[in-house]
């Protein structure tokens, strides 16, 4: 390892916490989704780092499974966005607060 | 020489990161994003992660982002955010929980390593990991395929309802 773990998980827990941020203060629904996908990849890294720390191979498997998962939450997630911008005209999420459709 | 291009790569993810966030338009968060997503496919590979790092850039920044690129072009008309909606804490209140809750991720995650156990020279290499993939982690591999399947039918599903009073609806009928 050219660096020593604890940088990687430094970046990760910044990048994670810059995601939340972004959940928390953004209202623009595009936004939050990416912000949710940043907070994804800081915790995909920190797999990564503790895979090569332990020499184990199962946090690399388990970041792959994660990509399957982020790849399908992301296309249904759009399409849920498309369908609300159809019926509400808007992605601002503070207009949308009904569960009703 | 891997330190300064973890320095490098370190820099511009976080540089990316305060860009996803603080972007006025969702198209610069998109490309902040592939920058960020970039910059973490060259740290996977610093940590021997090479099979991960070539699916990172395929499927993260070949697939989604151009996804989220292509789904902003199709709502481009209203996409602002309304700047008059009143904070629910003020910002510094906001700033220092924000801050504290990165620190204590900090300080938990930094705590928790050891000495970097030795490796093989084919650690995360393909063939390591489709053996793993393809042994232990037979049955999680098929249930993503499943996974897959299920999204795949969920977004044309989503995607091909027609608001009503659209020309090609049958009938009128409702949601």
């Amino acid at each position: 390892m050219a660096v020593p773990a604890p940088y990687h998980l430094a970046l990760s827990a910044i990048l994670f916490t810059l995601g939340m941020v972004g959940v928390l203060v953004r209202r623009s629904v595009l936004i939050v989704f990416m912000s949710i996908e940043l907070m994804l990849n800081a915790v995909n890294l920190t797999l990564v780092t503790f895979a090569r720390v332990w020499g184990s191979l199962d946090g690399q498997l388990l970041v792959f499974f994660i990509l399957v998962v982020a790849a399908v939450e992301v296309v249904i997630g759009l399409a849920i966005i498309v369908d609300l911008f159809r019926s509400r005209q808007t992605v601002d999420i503070d207009e949308v607060d009904l569960l009703r459709g | 020489m891997g330190a300064v291009l973890f320095g490098m790569v370190a820099c511009l993810a976080l540089a990316g990161g305060v860009g996803v966030i603080a972007s006025r338009q969702p198209v610069y968060s998109a490309l902040s994003l592939l920058v960020v997503l970039g910059s973490l496919a060259v740290d996977y590979l610093l940590l021997d992660a090479p099979f991960i790092a070539v699916l990172q850039v395929i499927i993260y920044a070949g697939a989604i982002v151009v996804l989220f690129v292509f789904i902003h072009m199709l709502l481009h008309a209203h996409s602002g955010e309304d700047p008059q909606v009143r904070p629910v804490l003020p910002a510094g209140v906001g700033g220092a929980l924000c801050g504290a809750f990165g620190l204590t991720v900090l300080a938990v995650v930094i705590h928790a390593t050891g000495v970097p156990a030795p490796i093989g020279a084919r650690f995360g290499a393909v063939e390591e990991i489709g053996r793993a993939l393809f042994s232990g982690f037979l049955l999680p591999f098929e249930a993503a395929s499943l996974v897959l399947l299920i999204g795949m039918i969920g977004a044309v599903a989503l995607g091909k309802r027609l608001p009503p009073g659209v020309p090609g609806r049958p009938d009128g009928e409702e949601r």
